[in-house]
């Protein structure tokens, strides 16, 4: 009942832009969505549909069963954290976190309590006198978030919610937020363009390309089984591999049921555990085999099976160290812990782990 | 937001910046000095050359603004120039205030809401700041004439608020466009009404815009002469004209009550301007550092 539907909502714009195209999308009571893409791809759109600050071109929008496209956004009682906090310059941090109060007729008695109640859950009692200007970037972070959940709202919506903090406060407000949005019970939607935001605040995902909802899943689904190319090479750091290939046959399933296959890749025969499902696949055609970073293993350097290839850049990260390994002007991006002795220039051979190999067919779809 | 660095700032200039900003502001400063000197001198310290620095100050102009003396001694005549001030503060601040108020108004249905043409509309107002106004006098003369108006307070008004309006909207459509626009879609989701987002959230924002543009069209309108001389009559005359009007006469140019006439005629913009300081100061450098 108290579900954010959309269903085929479609926004475009006086200059023909179609912002977003038929998407649809629910978000559950108590779940967190994040909506995730690059910039431009109608996520924010998005939001401002669901907030009542942009109209749907087609398409209907509900909130807690309820069609709300025609209704303007103070009647639509959503609550809603801007990315630059838009917190009130000339009202007190208080008065600021009374305003939605206003709006719904509260006696003076119960819009302190209510206010008293917020600031002290995120910590605001000694700045409540103080004008936004003076406050810290987590401060008015604080505030922002706070003026959203001081009211009863039916869903909550985050437009970009750390982008303008330093990256430890990032991390105290991204537990904080997720502490507090577990305890409301109510839908939440919250766009983003980070990644590691998304994958750690998020139930689950909506990825975003031009408009269009590419794939709703899991924060784990999302990353083991990434529905197309977009999402496989959007997701995760360093990014997919993904490198062209030919399927030169199938084999049959062994009595586990692992299915092998074979490969013409890089000018060298591998065969990898497949999912079952490319066994449709005819034999010769072209797909896309997709390989994250961390799935490489190193091998002897004269197994078969396995891709030869020379170190060409290494870059440490801390704990582990990418190495860009190229082989016929392909570029294969490794990860590996960082006592793997490496040398700019070495020839190694490097293998996919059983289980890791996902398979693209021809139109970028994966296939399984 | 930061007043206290530029405090510090100016408080390190050197000493030799200071005393070079300290000539410039006094060459600046030195004719409204010398006529409020002059204005407390009598008519032989007023005329005395070179210059009199050292005098007994008297209140005698400053008298003879308000009562004429009479040849033959005695009471004296009231001068009409406790009717004139009296114009002149009306006039400027009825037109200044209806001006601002209609001019807020419309600049920001010009920005938020805009109109087919939008542009067009606000080229169409600015125009009428682009020729002289004298062009348009003789026109503004015969309506006037049409409609009555003449010599009348209704009728100056009027065109006083017309004539800064243009000013007026322009300046505050530019304080409007410089908002935060998420901060009004924030107050609509707090359950504002498009009304409360107007009242409550972004006027509070541009009061600083409002004052700067408050201050510039009370000084042009305080100081207008032209219009004033043609549609004002002898009830509805503003300082302005009565000045001009007391330079001719048969003793030559009294220098001291002239003084007085403009010591007094200065006063109300020095406390208006003084009054605002701190909002003129952020309206003229609003958007520049207002994040």
């Amino acid at each position: 009942m108290f579900e954010i539907r959309l269903e085929k909502v479609t926004k475009r714009f006086g200059n023909g832009l179609v912002a977003v195209d038929k998407a649809d999308l629910t978000v559950g009571r108590g779940e967190v969505m994040c909506l995730l893409g690059p910039s431009g791809c109608g996520k924010t759109t998005m939001l401002r549909m669901i907030a009542g600050l942009e109209w749907a071109t087609s398409g209907d929008i509900l909130i807690a069963g309820k069609r709300v496209n025609d209704l303007p956004a103070r009647e639509r009682n959503v609550a809603m954290a801007f990315q630059f906090y838009a917190l009130y310059p000339s009202l007190s941090v208080e008065d600021n976190l009374a305003y939605p109060l206003h709006a719904e007729n509260l006696g003076k008695a119960e819009i302190a309590a209510r206010v008293a109640r917020v600031s002290e859950a995120l910590d605001l009692k000694s700045i409540l006198k103080r004008r936004p200007h003076q406050l810290g970037e987590g401060e008015k972070q604080r505030v922002a978030v706070g003026r959203s959940i001081v009211r009863d709202p039916t869903c909550f919506l985050f437009d970009e919610p750390l982008s303008r903090l330093d990256i430890q406060l990032r991390q105290t407000m991204r537990t904080q937020i997720k502490e507090i949005l577990s305890r409301l019970d109510k839908p939440t939607v919250i766009v983003t363009h980070d990644q590691i935001e998304a994958l750690t605040m998020a139930d689950r995902i909506a990825v975003m390309q031009l408009g269009k909802i590419e794939q709703i899943a899991t924060p784990h689904e999302l990353f083991s089984k990434p529905t197309n190319l977009f999402v496989a090479g959007f997701i995760g750091t360093p990014q997919m591999n993904l490198l062209g290939a030919v399927l030169a046959g199938v084999g049959e399933p062994d009595p586990t049921g692992v299915v092998t296959a074979r490969f013409a890749l890089l000018g060298e025969n591998i065969s990898a555990q497949v999912n079952g499902g490319v066994a449709k696949l005819p034999s010769g055609s072209k797909v896309t085999l997709g390989i994250r970073p961390r799935s490489f293993e190193f091998v002897n350097t004269d197994a078969s099976d396995a891709l030869h290839a020379s170190i060409d850049i290494i870059e440490p990260m801390g704990a582990e160290v990418l190495a860009h390994l190229i082989e016929k002007g392909a570029d294969l991006r490794c990860v590996v812990q960082n006592n793997v002795a490496l040398a700019v220039g070495d020839r190694v051979a490097v293998r996919c782990k059983p289980g890791q190999l996902h398979v693209f067919d021809d139109a970028g779809n994966l296939v399984g | 937001m930061s007043r206290e660095r530029e405090v510090k700032a100016i408080g390190q200039a050197g000493w030799r910046r200071t005393f070079g900003a300290g000539i410039v502001s006094l060459a600046y400063f030195f004719p409204v000095f010398y006529i409020i000197m002059t204005a407390f001198k009598t008519r032989p310290d007023a005329l005395a050359m070179p210059i009199k620095f050292l005098f007994t100050p008297t209140l005698e102009n400053f008298y003879s603004v308000f009562v004429r003396a009479d040849i033959q001694g005695g009471g004296g005549t009231n001068s009409g120039f406790g009717l004139y001030f009296f114009n002149s503060l009306f006039i400027g601040g009825t037109s200044v205030f209806l001006a601002l108020i209609i001019g807020t108004s419309a600049a920001y249905g010009f920005s938020r809401f805009p109109l087919r043409g939008n542009d067009t509309y606000l080229f169409v107002i600015l125009t009428t700041r682009m020729l002289p106004p004298i062009i348009a006098i003789i026109p503004i003369f015969v309506l006037f004439r049409i409609f009555g108006l003449s010599g009348s307070y209704t009728g100056v008004i009027a065109l006083y608020t017309a004539f800064n309006l243009p000013f007026s909207i322009w300046m505050a459509k530019s304080f409007f466009d410089d908002l935060d626009r998420d901060i009004e879609d924030a107050a609509r989701m707090d359950g504002s009404s498009e009304w409360s987002v107007f009242r409550k959230i972004c006027l509070p924002q541009v009061y600083g815009g409002l004052a700067a543009t408050f201050v510039f069209a009370v000084i042009l309108t305080w100081n207008e002469f032209l219009f004033a001389l043609m549609l004002t009559g002898t009830e509805t005359r503003t300082v302005p004209v009565a000045i001009a009007r007391t330079i001719g006469g048969q003793v030559g140019v009294d220098w001291g009550l002239l003084s007085a006439i403009e010591t007094l005629f200065i006063i109300p913009v020095v406390i208006v301007t003084f009054l605002l300081q701190n909002q003129l100061l952020r309206g003229v450098t609003f958007g520049t550092i207002r994040k």
